[in-house]
């Protein structure tokens, strides 16, 4: 807005009455459900968790093959999504592999997100030789491919199985992006005023990296957070094809797709239901990243719709 | 010039009579989603061949959107009004090729910030060169010489190398001149100035404007300076307009608008502003409440809301532009007599012999906030009860309390000895060698009494606000001694430092930078208090408390920095810094971002605290009326080192050093007749780097006595033997080899 710029601060004082009386948790509420977009979505996933987790409770076939199943059943009836030629109830693949995808997308999510942000934030605060230090071993992490990264420990450990060590391998993997952001964003932030106003006062370290650094780095991390869900699905469906995920007759929506890959046109209902569920997770993560990075942001007046 | 240009210049006398730049009644309106934005409202003046008008006013008065709507240079949605004749041409509504052939040729214009003005992948000579061929049809060679006679004009030193450079290889200063260079290419016949010198240092402000006073001359171009520094407009101009909220309320010849202003906020940006000719014991006077909004501006005279004067007449009825008589009469301004002295207050007649502080009261309150007398009286009956709140907490502390009342000599808290500070430069590569070092600071000693205001003066890279944050330990000392209350500071850790931090507290410069905008007001302000393991409630409690005592509304702690203006803010990082009951302020700059009227008022504030809550202040400053304004003692540095120390009396009655001369004598006095009659001493160049600092004197590359007094012996001195800051008497000492006292206030 160039008029801002243009002729100075005579903000108007008295409409603001409102947002004085207010907590900063009701404020950052208040904020997050004025933004359209983001509540849309943020009602979507819950709708999605709720197929995903409960979903299975009130569905009466579950992911595993049934022989009272016939195969390549088209959508209808019984199944409402359909069957495979195996003999599973697409439906109830569905709801397992939503369930199987959540759970890693979200582990990997939050553990990269925290892992990384603290190891950046410490890294950018430090800097000098603490700095190199620790952006050396970054750098290690981030050229090593994770796929190969992951077929080797897999391999060696068969931990292939389970989806809590498939998303510990994608977390080991995809922190140091974002290690990197944070660090980025603090090497700029530390030298401002506002922190050396807090060393002044005698805060520590952790004091100043908490309460200082992290918050005003939230809008990068957010973004970077929910982008990793995205990275993080992706990196799962990679490894189940290539037999490291999460494994027959256990299913995730990466699974699902891949094997449906030859049957886009001849048997769509294979394909369809677990990539539009995909594409929906990854799409409402991001409206909802972008809802929380405003309602955080006290500067942000304008409010989306 | 050349004969050629004196010709043109008798043609156009004899048609023009003179005017070459007639603005009348220009008006510019930006859209916006909230309506209308009447960002200027009716300009108009007159410019004769030769004559230099100032257009003062504050941040958002319109001052420079007049000048770029002149120049044409707004962007397309503005909408433009009224007209402006550049010799008798009609320039508003021009198609953009015709109006390039005016621009640069006829009106030619300098901005503020040499650092984006000039193209950084050209060189300087082709730079001037391209504005010359812009115009004129010779050759390359041609331009290139013209281009070298420029540089010669505005005075930058050896100029046929300066022809090849790039502008990143020259200073701030010397970039400045290069833009008059190329102002001036074409002899314009008007030169606009928007805030020359405004990024500049003092003593490169002084060369800058002496420039511009040789480019005029040369030219003989007429001078339209814009900028919100009275001082400056004191010594440059021979009419000036002062703007508010978009109109021209007062214009007149200079004298007579510094002498006798006619509208009451002429006078009252004359009384909020420090003097360096003024007394200590003179309290500024800021003008209550914040320039309109342009969008929603009052009926009547806007400047009634904030005006001590106003009447009903004022809030209904906008007043004309009017000739002011003799005798207190008003008259409509004829068209012949443009000259005269104007204003626009219905009451201006009421102004003869009215001084400011006649008019506005010298407060400490939160000017921005308030709006009436009486809610300054409120506020200031706040400030009084949290003074005494906070002096009981402050006794309530024993380790705090002030013992030392019965003593007659202050006792020192702070003591400095040869603070030294050197920044390695690293090389590049991945091994980061030390290829050299910045000697910021290099030897500073200082002493800091109870209850007294030390400042710390001294231009931009001197190393003054690296000194104030080594007096906090907030950066490791190179070497040297530093002690609070004869307990040495340095190689205290940070855990051993904190309960030390609660005495020591520091105000910041830029009110944007300091203050976290993700937390609230409150929490930003108890945030020292709860470092310091105080409870949430108790610090909440003592929030508001501190708001009062800065003089901001308490019921403001929920809302966030963004919230509040330049000032409030200042405001806030002064109750931060006041919530650990300090003992020593550290101020880096405190009011240099500020509004003259806003700045006048945390100026109050700061002065105001220090005699009740007995605090001792190190005032880092640039701006040396401020520091005359405020401080008991002066330390002048230069290039990490302290120069001259002496009481402020002292210091500016008789300073000793050349530097010290120089850098008073550069600050523009707001006073007409002072400011062209003074003596001045004028440094030539610009601060060397610290990385490579002068061996001997620091000062002798820029010294005038070293070029001009010394003999050979004398100098080889300077140049050999670093100058000790040697007491000569009443504890007014100097570095310098031949010092010699100077009178020139």
């Amino acid at each position: 807005m160039s008029e801002n710029g243009m002729f100075g601060s005579t903000r108007p004082k008295k409409a603001r009455k409102d947002t004085a009386d207010r907590t900063q948790l009701q404020t950052i509420v208040l904020r997050f459900s004025r933004h359209r977009p983001a509540m849309i979505s943020l009602v979507l996933l819950v709708l999605i968790v709720l197929f995903a987790f409960v979903g299975p409770l009130f569905w009466i076939w579950d992911h595993t093959v049934y022989k009272e199943i016939p195969s390549n059943l088209p959508p209808g009836g019984d199944h409402p999504l359909g069957t495979s030629a195996a003999g599973n109830d697409v439906l109830g693949q569905l709801m397992r592999g939503a369930q199987q995808t959540l759970k890693v997308a979200f582990s990997v999510s939050l553990l990269s997100t925290f892992v990384g942000s603290l190891w950046g934030a410490t890294a950018g605060y430090y800097g000098g030789r603490v700095d190199a230090l620790m952006m050396r071993v970054v750098d290690i992490f981030l050229i090593v491919p994770l796929l190969v990264a992951a077929a080797a420990i897999a391999g060696n450990t068969g931990a292939g199985a389970s989806w809590s060590a498939i998303a510990l391998i994608i977390a080991i993997f995809s922190w140091a992006t974002i290690a990197r952001v944070v660090r980025g964003v603090v090497l700029s932030l530390r030298e401002q005023e506002f922190v050396e106003a807090a060393r002044a006062s005698g805060a520590s370290a952790p004091w100043i990296i908490f309460r200082h650094l992290l918050p005003n780095a939230a809008g990068p991390i957010i973004v970077a957070a929910t982008l990793l869900v995205a990275v993080a699905i992706l990196a799962e469906a990679g490894m189940s094809f290539l037999g490291l995920g999460i494994q027959l007759p256990d299913i995730s929506l990466g699974q699902m797709i891949g094997s449906a890959r030859t049957a886009v046109s001849t048997r769509p209902w294979l394909f369809y239901p677990p990539g539009v569920l995909l594409v929906l997770i990854c799409l409402t993560i991001n409206f909802i990243g972008d809802g929380l990075r405003d309602a955080l942001d006290p500067r942000q007046t304008r409010v989306r719709r | 010039m050349t004969t050629e240009y004196m010709n043109e210049e008798h043609a156009a006398a004899a048609t023009d009579d003179d005017v070459v730049l007639e603005v009348t009644d220009l008006s510019v309106t930006f859209p916006s989603d909230d309506g209308p934005l009447p960002a200027v409202r009716e300009v108009s003046y007159r410019l004769r061949r030769g004559e230099a008008l100032g257009i003062v006013g504050e941040s958002g008065s319109g001052k420079s959107v007049t000048s770029m709507a002149i120049m044409g240079l707004l962007p397309r949605n503005a909408r433009v009004e009224g007209s402006a004749k550049v010799l008798g041409q009609e320039i508003l509504g021009l198609s953009d090729k015709e109006i390039s052939k005016v621009r640069g040729q006829k009106i030619a214009m300098i901005f503020q910030d040499p650092l984006t003005s000039l193209n950084p992948v050209y060189t300087i000579g082709y730079q001037i060169a391209e504005a010359v061929l812009a115009h004129k049809k010779v050759s390359k060679q041609v331009a290139m010489a013209r281009a070298l006679e420029l540089l010669e004009i505005v005075g930058i030193p050896s100029p046929d190398q300066r022809l090849k450079q790039y502008p990143h290889e020259l200073s701030g200063g010397m970039r400045q001149r290069v833009v008059i260079a190329i102002a001036m290419a074409n002899d314009p016949d008007v030169i606009i100035a928007d805030e020359p010198t405004t990024a500049l240092d003092v003593t490169v402000q002084a060369q800058v404007l002496d420039a511009l006073q040789r480019a005029r001359r040369e030219t003989g171009a007429a001078l339209v300076l814009i900028t919100h520094d009275l001082g400056v407009v004191a010594g440059q101009v021979d009419r000036v307009g002062v703007m508010y909220a978009g109109r021209i309320v007062e214009s007149g010849p200079v004298e007579e608008v510094f002498y006798r202003p006619r509208m009451p906020y002429a006078l009252g940006l004359l009384g909020s502003l420090p003097r360096l000719d003024g007394d200590r014991s003179d309290r500024l006077t800021p003008i209550l409440g914040t320039p309109p909004s342009l969008r929603d501006l009052p009926e009547g005279c806007g400047f009634a809301p904030r005006c001590p004067m106003a009447r009903d007449l004022c809030h209904q009825e906008e007043p004309q532009l009017l000739l002011t008589l003799e005798g207190g009469d008003r008259g409509p301004a004829e068209a012949g007599d443009a000259d005269g002295h104007t204003a626009a207050c219905h009451f201006s007649g009421e102004l003869t012999g009215v001084e400011a502080s006649d008019l506005f009261q010298a407060t400490s309150v939160d000017t921005e906030g308030v709006g009436s007398v009486a809610e300054v009286e409120a506020a200031e009956s706040l400030i009084a009860e949290a003074r005494e709140e906070y002096l009981e907490e402050a006794r309530a502390e024993p380790e705090t309390a002030p013992e030392t009342a019965g003593s007659t000599e202050p006792e020192v808290l702070l003591s400095a000895t040869d603070l030294v500070k050197h920044f390695p430069i690293r090389s590049q590569g991945l091994l980061r060698r030390k290829v050299g070092e910045v000697q910021a600071v290099s030897g500073v000693s200082l002493d800091l009494r109870e209850r007294e205001t030390l400042a710390l003066v001294g231009e931009s890279g001197c190393g003054k606000s690296t000194t104030a944050r080594l007096l906090l330990n907030l950066i490791r000392l190179t070497s040297g001694e530093l002690t609070y209350m004869g307990r040495p500071l340095h190689g205290l850790s940070d855990r051993r430092m904190r309960p030390l931090r609660k005495d020591l507290q520091l105000v910041f410069q830029d009110p944007f930078a300091s203050l976290d905008p993700r937390m609230a007001v409150a929490d930003i302000i108890g945030e020292p208090m709860r470092i310091h393991g105080s409870g949430h409630r108790d610090a909440r409690k003592r929030v508001k408390e501190l708001l009062e005592l800065v003089g901001l509304n308490p019921e403001h702690g929920s809302r966030y920095p963004h919230e509040f203006s330049g000032g409030q803010r200042q405001r806030i990082g002064v109750a931060r810094a006041l919530s650990l009951n300090p003992r020593v302020l550290v101020l880096d700059e405190p009011v240099s971002a500020l509004d003259v009227s806003i700045q006048a008022g945390v100026i109050n504030l700061l002065e105001d605290l220090q005699d009740e809550l007995g605090l001792s202040y190190l005032f880092v400053s640039h701006d040396l009326s401020v520091v005359k304004h405020i401080a008991d003692r002066v330390s002048v540095m230069y290039l990490g080192k302290i120069v001259e120390t002496a009481t402020t009396e002292q210091l500016f009655r008789a300073p000793a050093h050349p530097y010290t001369q120089a850098l008073i004598s550069a600050i523009p006095l707001p006073d007409p007749i002072k400011e062209r009659t003074r003596e001045r001493i004028i440094v030539t160049g610009d601060i060397p780097s610290p990385a490579n600092p002068p061996s001997g004197c620091r000062f002798r590359t820029r010294c005038p006595k070293f070029a001009g007094e010394l003999s050979e012996a004398e100098r080889t001195k300077c140049v050999e033997e670093p100058p000790e800051l040697l007491d000569r008497g009443a504890g007014h000492r100097d570095a310098c080899h031949y010092s010699q006292v100077v009178e020139l206030i």
